[in-house]
């Protein structure tokens, strides 16, 4: 009676079966509600690619505002309506462009788009489970997301619009309905998106932490564990440790806005009337929320380093330079991204000797950061790439790591930032290093592992075309605007080529607007790459790639429980690939050392006594051998 | 087929759910921790003490969970001994202070309001942290309540001993940290009093 207890998949059903095959499938379990970790995955990619369609739409909607500062276009009144009478995007509605092209990027596509995806479709594949620890949660999660994303996108049909303030929504304007437009009805909505999206992502990380800690196969140390799985768990790590904080600051939000309550709000003159509030803090929203946000940078990132590390070793059949180095440059990221958050508040009237300390810590951010860069640059060195898309999107992210990662240095300067602070400086800096690194990261992980996801191919052709277009056109929309930081050009402005000093900066306006759109029309070959790939794309083998690690063990066609028989046991770690001496140019981790005498080496047996006797003696009968001939 | 599964304890057993508990703890220790963090923050920064004397309501609150506390655990060992009957009594009586605890709290917001002149939209935004602290710890004890009540369903429709534990393993981790949950904002409250 307790091994049926014990095996019944928990909440949704309590059918008495054991065994892992479902041959009762519906297509809403299927499809819809299903507790399969690689469905919802899937859920995840396509509802966050669909997500990302609609930012960038948004971002070329400001862009050839932009660009166009004068000019009507009659279409945009068709389009947009009210949000664009005259023909041209109203101050509002730029505004609320702006705010929610960055929260859907942010949050929608590079939080869940991103470690939804990969984390749902690669934990029990790569540490060998059969599901995730709670599927009935997985489920719930992506639901949440889902009405997280439908609430959000929904602010865009109430009267009033979207939200407006940024997607920092920093009180007093977030607290204030009447303070503008933007802060009424679509703030509301905005802030029960956010509720939704962070139950959602807690209720993931908990999972993927609980997965990646309980249920590894066997013989899967954590010293074994492929760098996508670091990443993630560590992701999901910061996300557990940060998202409640940012709950927290959002439930005070609430209740200045909605219950007269004064946490945030002090001395404020609303359209000439003063109101009741007194002694609030606006900089203690802030606190709360760059506790969350910028360890949220670093959810956004580490997914993509991981999965960039795994696909630069597969592509370059080469070990991962310095493995070790990188699994603790992850770490070092993840404390430190928690002591970095004043950064974000240098010019809030912080004492300056604080300011000093986050400083430092900060900079210090740029050690494991450069450790893992050299690291990617050293597995490449004299490696026999494979130009693959997924090689070149790898390579791509570790590009725009750097580009973007350098003027980290100037903007964690608090000296520095006095000027450079909400400038196009900025913007020019987190697009590129969290932004299109990022991006670049998850197109990667889609090109690797859709064979696994869809069992089809992609087409490579089309593949290149978009990589090439992409990441041209993001260095010609972005690199401008670091020399318009340079000269004070503000951000978030809606009309700044108005101003008789920056007048200049509107043919670059214009360029980047051209470029923007010429990188937005990229992304029409990946979509329909995508879409047709699904459909009709050359189907795959087991392992396309070549690849060691546990998901390309598992039979193209997808089953519940995803292997068929007992889960493989893994004997070594997941990059020997090109090792002196064996048969191929990959070993996958299934592969006990016993199979590979001729490519063992002594530092394979740290631990094993036994098996360093077997190689020595392995090793002098062959050499005996060699005295015979 | 049963047989192996057998073998390999990483298939769809507790012992992960039950980590799942774990975490989700962590992640409501540290919304405590960023509401009380807000606070001194802001008291620290604005100069804004809270300067309430802490109805003795809150006492009797503390002495309830206390109690409850004891009495699930009564209940678990009883689990461990399959005493159904006795697990069920404890149960309702764990139940019964779940309750009197959310009442007692209720009640201390009225003293507070009423009586004390103290109020969630307070201009000093101190006292307003007094609800909210105590606000959100009462919607974990509601879910908290909840839990409870599947568990004990759960014993009436006889579901077998080891999903009977385990349950009782999730209501006892989520009831015993609300528990702590609120000797640690009672003590931060006494601490800040002044």
């Amino acid at each position: 009676m307790s091994t049926v207890a014990v095996h019944d998949h928990g909440v949704a059903h309590h059918d008495e079966h054991g065994h892992e095959h479902h041959h009762n499938e519906t297509f809403v379990s299927k499809y819809i509600f299903s507790m399969d970790h690689k469905m919802i995955g899937k859920q995840f990619l396509i509802t966050g690619i669909t997500m990302a369609v609609i930012a960038m739409i948004l971002s070329i909607l400001f862009r050839i505002q932009l660009a166009y500062p004068d000019k009507t276009f009659p279409l945009l009144t068709t389009l947009l309506g009210h949000f664009a009478p005259n023909g041209r995007i109203s101050t509002e509605f730029y505004l609320s462009l702006v705010t929610i092209h960055g929260t859907i990027m942010v949050f929608f596509v590079l939080t869940a788009g991103l470690s939804g995806t990969f984390a749902n479709l690669l934990i029990p594949l790569q540490i060998g489970a059969r599901d995730m620890a709670s599927p009935f949660m997985n489920m719930l999660s992506y639901w949440f997301f889902f009405l997280a994303s439908v609430v959000m996108l929904s602010s865009f049909f109430v009267q009033s619009g979207p939200a407006s303030g940024g997607w920092t929504i920093y009180p007093p304007l977030s607290a204030l309905p009447k303070a503008m437009p933007g802060s009424g009805e679509g703030m509301t909505l905005w802030l029960i998106s956010m509720v939704l999206f962070v139950a959602s992502s807690l209720m993931g990380g908990i999972n993927y932490v609980s997965t990646i800690l309980n249920m590894r196969t066997k013989g899967m140390d954590l010293w074994k564990m492929p760098l996508t799985i670091w990443a993630l768990f560590l992701t999901a790590v910061l996300g557990i440790l940060a998202f409640p904080v940012l709950v927290a600051g959002v439930v005070l939000l609430i209740f200045d806005r909605s219950f007269g309550t004064s946490f945030y709000l002090s001395d404020i003159v609303l359209n000439g009337v003063q109101q009741p509030y007194e002694g609030g803090s606006p900089i203690l929203f802030q606190h709360l929320f760059w506790f969350l946000g910028h360890p949220e940078v670093y959810i956004v990132i580490m997914p993509a380093m991981g999965i960039s590390s795994e696909i630069m070793s597969v592509n370059s059949r080469k070990p991962i330079f310095g493995y070790h180095a990188m699994v603790y440059s992850l770490i070092g990221i993840t404390v430190l991204s928690f002591i970095v958050w004043g950064h974000h508040m240098f010019v809030t009237g912080m004492n300056p000797f604080l300011g000093g300390v986050f400083m430092i810590t900060t900079l210090i951010i740029a050690v494991p950061s450069a450790v893992k860069t050299f690291n990617w640059l050293a597995t490449l060195w004299r490696g026999n790439i494979r130009f693959t898309p997924a090689m070149l999107f790898a390579i791509g992210m570790v590009s725009f790591f750097i580009s973007g990662g350098l003027t980290g240095i100037f903007l964690g300067n608090a000296a520095l930032d006095i000027n450079l602070h909400d400038t196009y400086f900025v913007v020019a800096h987190f697009h590129l290093v969290m932004g299109s690194a990022a991006i670049f990261g998850m197109l990667a992980g889609v090109y690797h592992w859709f064979p696994k996801m869809f069992g089809r191919l992609m087409d490579e052709k089309l593949g290149y075309l978009h990589f090439w277009l992409t990441f041209i056109g993001a260095y010609l929309v972005f690199f401008p605007m670091h020399f318009m930081g340079l000269d004070g050009v503000p951000r978030r402005y809606y009309a700044f080529t108005e101003f008789a000093s920056m007048q200049k900066w509107l043919t670059i306006n214009t360029f980047i607007t051209w470029a923007a759109i010429m990188a937005a029309l990229a992304q029409v070959a990946f979509l329909y790459n995508f879409v047709v790939s699904i459909f009709a794309g050359k189907k795959t083998t087991q392992n396309p790639w070549e690849s060691n690690t546990l998901e390309w063990t598992t039979p193209v066609e997808h089953l519940h429980g995803n292997w068929p028989g007992e889960i493989p046991t893994v004997y070594r770690w997941p990059y020997d690939y090109s090792k002196p001496g064996a048969e191929e140019d990959f070993i996958p981790q299934t592969v006990p050392f016993s199979q590979t005498m001729s490519s063992n080496l002594p530092h394979d047996f740290e631990d094993n006594p036994a098996g360093l006797a077997e190689l020595n003696r392995f090793k002098s009968t062959l050499k005996a051998e060699e005295k015979v001939k | 087929m049963m047989a192996s599964i057998q073998k390999n304890p990483d298939r769809l057993d507790f012992e992960p759910k039950k980590f799942n508990m774990w975490i989700f703890i962590f992640t409501s220790f540290m919304f405590f921790a960023a509401l009380t963090s807000g606070f001194i923050v802001y008291s620290g920064g604005k100069g804004h003490g809270l300067n309430v004397i802490m109805p003795s309501a809150f006492m009797y609150s503390t002495a309830v969970i206390i109690l409850s506390s004891g009495t699930l655990f009564l209940a678990q060992r009883a689990v461990k001994r399959s005493q159904i009957g006795a697990q069920q009594l404890y149960l309702w009586l764990t139940f019964a202070l779940g309750v009197a605890f959310f009442v007692i709290q209720v009640y201390a917001w009225s003293v507070l309001t009423y009586k004390m002149n103290v109020y969630l939209t307070d201009p000093n935004a101190s006292r307003s942290f007094l609800y909210i602290f105590t606000g959100s710890h009462l919607l974990h004890i509601i879910a908290a309540i909840l839990l409870l009540l599947s568990t004990l369903w759960g014993t009436y429709r006889k579901v077998p001993q080891a999903r009977n534990l385990y349950k009782m393993q999730m209501t006892s981790i989520f009831w015993h940290f609300l528990g702590i949950i609120w000797i640690y904002l009672y003590v931060f409250l006494l601490l800040n009093q002044n």
